[in-house]
């Protein structure tokens, strides 16, 4: 198969004082006609990378390859092959519906009919509005469907859905299916763990301007050793819960991970149906009070709280 | 949707934006209009002043004052010495005229009027005393249309114009686009920039041809003003003077990414040109040390381009209209290759 986009050892430092590296020796290789979800907080670098792979920014040192082919030789190419859409860009608040897609499509050599864009992103009743008069998401649709006018080959999202109401969050995902249908390559950025693990084949985790992680979401939890996740908190006992020693956890059946987190204790559990009934018996043996109990899926976030001690939305 | 090309749909886009902002369409076509009219009544051609004389209450006073007021022009009141004196200092008359042998007329001969008084009063009592004039005179009056207030307002009005909507309208608006993303978002198309520029660029060139047309249109219809030059001169000159601002607004956006920072430096240009390069009162007017300095600045050729070309009918080829050309094509050119060079699209 062959890699749609490739980075090797890539920096950016942004100049000032101090500097500023936002990214530091990232590595990616992504391989054509898969959905890449480039996951992390705000301000992990997530941006200036995919910035740089769009050929918007200049890498301070490092290799990039897009679509088999470099910026410095082949820009204009490359330009007719990718779409683009920005984090929060305005488009022209004046022009329509319409007229912005039929300007976007205006620039390439082989673009899609704007009609049929308009209908992808649901927005034919909106067809003759001004932009100035469009929702947040109804924006957010039409700045992804100008992303589409080329027909491109290979798309880049960056955090197309922060701050979208449901439906608008729904249509875009279904955007994304359609394309990923027709064998085409999508880079997307989010901060949502649910938008990765329902979208992406192939997550990173970036942390720090560095790749912390990678694989399918699937292979992402199954680190975490198990896939459940039993939280719960106990009754003060006057010293806070760090007053549960949290050893013997550990020693219950089928828990793999133990931590503690704002007054509750999560365990990563292999199978929820041996280790609650161990842990209700354990805290009747040392005489705690338990106040609260839930379950539920692992996700990626527990994958990176697991990796980073932090959580994706604290930054 | 019929294909158009892409400079075709940049250049549609630029226009349906213009005339979507009622705002912009004030400020480009709304404001120079009310300005003219404004200007063009406050500065509208009076009869000519009456001349206050004052006339001390003395022996001989009636008969002044009869000589004075049998002649026009003249606007006679008899007062007291003191009170005189007293109205004299506050400008409210011209001259006192203090009857006795001899005759004594008290003025301030740093006022024009006092000065033009004391002449005229004197004149007028000399021939009531039987002077007669050695050579015979006659008067031709001229008010034409052309050296009027109004007729000098409305290029300068119009070069003003050019100025600011070359400064606003492609200065401003790339900044806008710069803080909107939107620059950024454009060139990450196959979209050329020369397009880009270029429709920007264009569609200037369009509306200032409009607004030539509407100003001239409006000193005819209004105040019966009189174009002695060809209408392709005055449009060719001021297309050019909209290529030389767009220009410079292309320089002054190149840079900045903050509306307050683009908005300060379009200020800080036209500043010295609103004083120096003769909008409302004649740039002449400024000490001969100076002249090159405001000549050389673009407004002031675009300004008395036009002039030449509405008021006097000057030929584009007239070696001091040529003058002015090339300081505009100077200024825009320069600009033009700085932006190009300095220009920053995408950060």
């Amino acid at each position: 198969m062959s890699v749609a986009l490739y980075t090797k050892d890539l920096r950016k430092t942004y100049p000032g004082k101090p500097p500023v590296e936002a990214v530091r020796g990232l590595d990616l290789a992504v391989p054509q006609g898969i959905t890449f979800g480039l996951l992390g907080p705000n301000g992990a670098g997530k941006t200036t990378t995919v910035e740089i792979l769009e050929g918007l920014l200049e890498p301070t040192s490092g290799q990039v390859e897009v679509l088999g082919m470099t910026w410095a030789k082949d820009a204009a190419a490359l330009r007719e092959r990718i779409g683009v859409s920005l984090q929060e860009t305005q488009l022209a608040e004046k022009l329509t519906v319409a007229e912005t897609v039929a300007l976007f499509s205006s620039f390439y050599r082989k673009a899609r009919n704007p009609d049929e864009l308009i209908e992808l992103v649901g927005l034919q009743e909106k067809r003759d509005a001004w932009v100035v008069n469009l929702s947040g998401g109804q924006k957010q649709r039409l700045a992804v469907a100008t992303s589409l006018a080329g027909d491109p080959d290979l798309l880049f999202l960056d955090e197309p859905t922060t701050g979208l109401d449901p439906q608008s969050r729904r249509q875009l995902w279904e955007v994304i299916r359609e394309l990923k249908s027709r064998g085409r390559t999508i880079l997307l950025t989010t901060h949502y763990m649910d938008e990765a693990e329902r979208l992406a084949d192939l997550v990173a985790v970036v942390d720090h301007g560095q790749v912390i992680a990678l694989g399918s979401p699937a292979e992402l939890i199954a680190t975490l050793g198990g896939e459940h996740v039993v939280e719960f908190a106990v009754e003060d006992g006057g010293n806070g819960d760090a007053g549960l020693p949290l050893e013997p956890l550990h020693a219950l059946p089928s828990v793999i991970g133990v931590r503690t987190e704002a007054g509750s204790v999560q365990l990563t559990v292999g199978e929820p149906h041996l280790a609650i009934p161990a842990l209700l018996d354990h805290l009747d043996r040392v005489q705690r009070h338990m106040t609260r109990l839930t379950t539920r899926h692992a996700s990626l976030e527990d994958v990176f709280v697991n990796l980073t001690g932090r959580h994706l939305r604290d930054g | 949707m019929a294909r158009r090309g892409p400079f075709t749909w940049l250049m549609l886009a630029r226009l349906k934006e213009f005339i979507r902002e009622p705002e912009v369409i004030f400020w480009v076509f709304g404001f120079p209009v009310l300005l003219a009219v404004a200007l063009g009544i406050a500065f509208r051609n009076k009869p000519p002043d009456q001349v206050a004389v004052g006339v001390v209450e003395a022996e001989g006073a009636e008969r002044i004052a009869v000589s004075l007021s049998a002649e026009q022009g003249f606007e006679v009141v008899r007062l007291a010495e003191a009170d005189a004196a007293q109205r004299l200092r506050m400008g409210k008359i011209s001259l006192v005229v203090v009857p006795g042998e001899p005759l004594e007329y008290r003025f301030d001969p740093t006022r024009p009027d006092s000065t033009l008084a004391r002449r005229m009063v004197d004149d007028a009592l000399q021939r009531a005393a039987g002077r007669r004039d050695a050579v015979v005179v006659k008067e031709a009056l001229v008010t034409e249309p052309g050296a009027r207030y109004i007729d000098f307002l409305i290029p300068g009005l119009l070069g003003m114009n050019i100025m600011s909507g070359g400064l606003w309208g492609v200065g401003f608006a790339l900044v806008d686009m710069r803080t909107k993303k939107l620059l950024k978002r454009l060139v990450a198309t196959p979209m050329r920039r020369r397009d880009f520029l270029g429709a920007m660029m264009a569609s200037r060139g369009l509306f200032v041809v409009l607004e030539v047309v509407l100003m001239l249109l409006l000193g005819w219809l209004l105040f019966g003003m009189i174009v002695r030059g060809s209408l392709a001169g005055i449009v060719l000159l001021a297309v050019l003077g909209a290529f030389c601002f767009a220009s410079i607004g292309l320089l002054v956006a190149s840079r900045a990414k903050k509306i307050e920072t683009v908005t300060g430096l379009i200020n800080l240009v036209m500043l010295p040109m609103f004083v120096f390069s003769g909008i409302f009162f004649s740039s002449e007017r400024f000490p001969a040390l100076l002249q090159p300095f405001i000549k050389a600045l673009p407004l002031t050729a675009l300004n008395d381009a036009l002039r030449a070309s509405i008021l006097e009918g000057a030929a584009l080829a007239d070696p001091a209209q040529l003058a002015r050309i090339g300081i505009m094509l100077a200024w825009g050119g320069l600009s033009f290759v700085l932006a190009m060079r300095w220009f920053r699209w995408a950060s």
